[in-house]
């Protein structure tokens, strides 16, 4: 084989591995894709709460939503269905849950906004979807969520709703979990 | 002193080695592009019964003859051995033949690799076959194994299926980095690149496409691997996973993988319309240019597979623009072939009918696949047999017919001997019927709302499926008397001159009929 060939060669064999990382490196990039442009409805936590003004708010409707995930067998549903809320003002909505079944679960719920322009202006300040739920049999609770909607809220936008998805993680292993959460909220 | 010269003898002008040995040894480029040949014509009647199990299931609406979870199995074993067992293994064998004899070099540029990445694939789909027998059966959750279907839902057998595509994929980037390596060092001194056969321009760029994406796919099944065995959670969104991120990472392979099938098949066509249109071909350096802008626009159009997931405006304006800008050169290639027929002396022998109904019937898949670009439209369209109407008129009237009309094209030269004119003729005018009578009916029907991948449709369409049947059974049938036509030919026939056609240009034409096992071992003089 002469020398130009081996050069060719020894780059394409480079570029396999590398281009094998970047289907790797597309998890996190489409991550930051969604956060810098907000879009796909997830929700980040605020790192900027100096920034928000409590005065000068305009009303808007929030709407709750909530979904249980395939075999999920717990009750889950908002106190309300629906409030009307000023932006730049503190607002908790609670959640009702039980556990229906006969044995010890662990939940996780996954939340969703839309229109999903209005994701980043939504801030929670405390919600049960940063932690997992353990609940013995029949047992229930009223889940919290602090939330305050930025005045920067573009004016087009009058009905923001919130939605949760409840998952099922008993089985999952708790640690992985943790870490993989704790990542994202980086 | 006489066994010396003997040995001298052997080591500088030996022939093909005997007995089995021969294949599974073998370092030529010959061997290896007829084996992969072979192979890809076992995997398309495999996948072809596969589509006569389904066309026979929708013959009629109700359930016939196989239960909704195998027909699930042999949709999604359809799609993956047409495209990774027929249709990618068939350009790869045939840029084996020729490849090394239009650039005048004596074989490929990395013999032992070549062996290696033929023959892992026989391995990649026994073991993806054998899933059929596993239990659970074998993967049922379509080609484009979206998550969590392939994961959260998938039966045990997945397991195999990843590590076949693994291997699959591992035999592509072989076979690619061979091909581009051959292509980029070892051209016969005055061939520059401007001056490159357009067949041998088409599967450079399809190689360097390959080298790009195919291990992203090895990627996102690996992904998936870790989600089913090792507790991750990249697709799953209990674990913070997002199912939405694999059909992104699924479609930014996807996509190049479309034009990776149908980039040699556009080489191809510019050899046999400038052949027997006894002209030289319109707009050679539009033609490179155009398959290379082809390429890089498939790195920028992946979501419009995925509209209707749910995103953002801008992002739709955006892939929809991208999508429809592919027209642009697509259509100068499509004018161009049209160009070059124009005023020529034009004879229709087998392998310029696949051409030219190749230029017709790729332009009205291409056209429907304009109408799916189009957002609103598409909502309307996704994921009805439109779908299935458009990409099965880009892919068997496009690729395979692309590869059949190669086949007809050179095989004179592969094996010395003409093919029967008058059974290639049979032969494509019935796959030419065939493949209308069977997909054309399937706009109207994905038009008017029948959903893909169902074993049982609604009353109103059972008319069209019934004739979509019907032309199925014609094309899958006919393809028997394509296996007879080659096996003829192998065995004998009229003998075919050096040239073979008498428009035919290009070095491989230059060397004896059939073509000997070593060729050009001194590079050829061009000018």
């Amino acid at each position: 084989m002469n020398k130009g060939a081996k050069k060719t060669l020894i780059r394409l064999v480079v570029a396999v591995p590398l281009m094998f990382a970047f289907g790797f490196a597309l998890v996190p990039l489409y991550d930051v894709f969604c956060e810098v442009t907000g879009l796909n409805g997830k929700v980040f936590q605020s790192e900027h709460s100096d920034e928000l003004v409590i005065d000068n708010g305009r009303d808007i409707s929030l709407q709750f939503i909530s979904t249980n995930n395939e075999n999920m067998p717990w009750t889950f549903k908002p106190s309300d269905q629906v409030m009307n809320i000023s932006t730049g003002k503190y607002h908790t909505a609670t959640f009702y849950v039980k556990n229906t079944t006969n044995k010890k679960m662990t939940a996780q719920a996954v939340p969703s906004v839309a229109p999903s322009n209005a994701a980043e202006y939504l801030k929670k300040l405390e919600c049960f979807c940063f932690e997992q739920q353990e609940l013995m049999p029949g047992e229930e609770a009223l889940l919290p969520v602090k939330l305050l909607v930025s005045n920067e809220l573009p004016s087009n936008i009058k009905n923001i709703i919130l939605s949760y998805t409840i998952f099922d993680i008993t089985e999952y292993n708790e640690d992985e979990i943790l870490a993989h959460h704790e990542m994202e909220m980086e | 002193m006489s066994t010396v010269i003997e040995n001298h003898h052997d080591d500088h002008h030996h022939g093909p080695a005997k007995g089995i040995t021969r294949w599974l040894y073998t370092t030529n480029h010959k061997d290896i592009g007829t084996l992969y040949l072979w192979f890809s014509f076992a995997m398309f009647l495999i996948g072809g019964a596969m589509a006569m199990v389904i066309r026979a299931e929708l013959f009629q609406p109700g359930m016939q003859i196989v239960e909704p979870e195998f027909y699930n199995q042999m949709i999604t074993l359809h799609g993956l051995i047409m495209i990774f067992g027929g249709v990618m293994p068939a350009f790869v064998g045939l840029a084996n033949w020729l490849v090394p004899m239009m650039i005048g070099a004596p074989d490929m540029a990395l013999p032992r690799m070549n062996n290696l990445s033929f023959w892992i694939l026989p391995f990649a789909f026994f073991v993806l076959l054998s899933s059929l027998f596993m239990e659970g059966g074998a993967p049922n959750f379509g080609w484009t194994f979206y998550a969590p279907l392939s994961t959260t839902y998938a039966p045990p057998s997945v397991t195999f299926f990843i590590f076949s595509v693994h291997i699959m994929g591992a035999s592509s980037i072989m076979g690619s980095i061979n091909v581009v390596v051959t292509i980029m060092n070892m051209r016969a001194p005055g061939i520059s690149l401007m001056k490159m056969p357009l067949f041998v321009w088409s599967w450079l760029i399809t190689a360097y496409l390959l080298i790009a994406v195919m291990p992203v796919l090895a990627g996102a099944v690996t992904m998936m691997l870790m989600d089913i065995h090792f507790g991750t959670s990249f697709f799953n969104a209990a674990g913070g996973g997002d199912p939405v991120l694999f059909q992104h990472i699924f479609w930014f392979f996807g996509h190049p993988e479309v034009y990776i099938m149908i980039l040699p098949a556009f080489g191809i066509v510019s050899h046999i319309i400038e052949t027997f249109s006894r002209k030289q071909l319109f707009g050679y350096s539009s033609m490179v240019w155009a398959m290379l802008s082809i390429a890089i626009l498939s790195f920028v159009v992946w979501a419009h597979h995925m509209f209707t997931v749910g995103m953002p405006l801008a992002a739709e304006i955006f892939f929809m623009w991208a999508t429809m800008l592919i027209a642009v050169p697509t259509g100068v290639k499509v004018f161009n072939w049209v160009a070059t027929m124009f005023r020529g002396s034009i004879t229709f022998e087998t392998p310029m009918l696949f051409a030219v109904s190749f230029v017709v019937l790729f332009t009205i898949g291409g056209l429907s696949g304009l109408m799916l670009a189009i957002v609103p439209a598409d909502f309307q369209y996704h994921d009805t047999y439109f779908v299935v109407a458009h990409f099965h008129y880009v892919l068997v009237p496009g690729a395979i017919f692309s590869i059949m009309a190669a086949v007809y094209y050179w095989i004179p030269k592969w094996c010395g001997n003409m093919y029967d004119e008058r059974l290639g003729k049979l032969h494509f005018w019935l796959s030419f019927i065939g493949v209308n009578v069977t997909f054309f009916p399937q706009h109207f029907i994905g038009l008017a709302g029948m959903p893909r991948r169902y074993p049982d449709y609604a009353l109103q369409f059972a008319d069209w499926n019934m004739v979509s049947s019907v032309g199925a059974f014609l094309f899958g049938f006919s393809q028997l008397l394509f296996l007879f036509i080659v096996i003829k030919t192998v065995m004998g026939g009229k003998k075919a001159t050096d040239q073979v056609w008498e428009g035919a240009k290009g070095l491989e034409w230059t060397v004896a009929s059939p073509a000997p096992y070593h060729t050009f071992s001194t590079p050829p003089k061009v000018d």
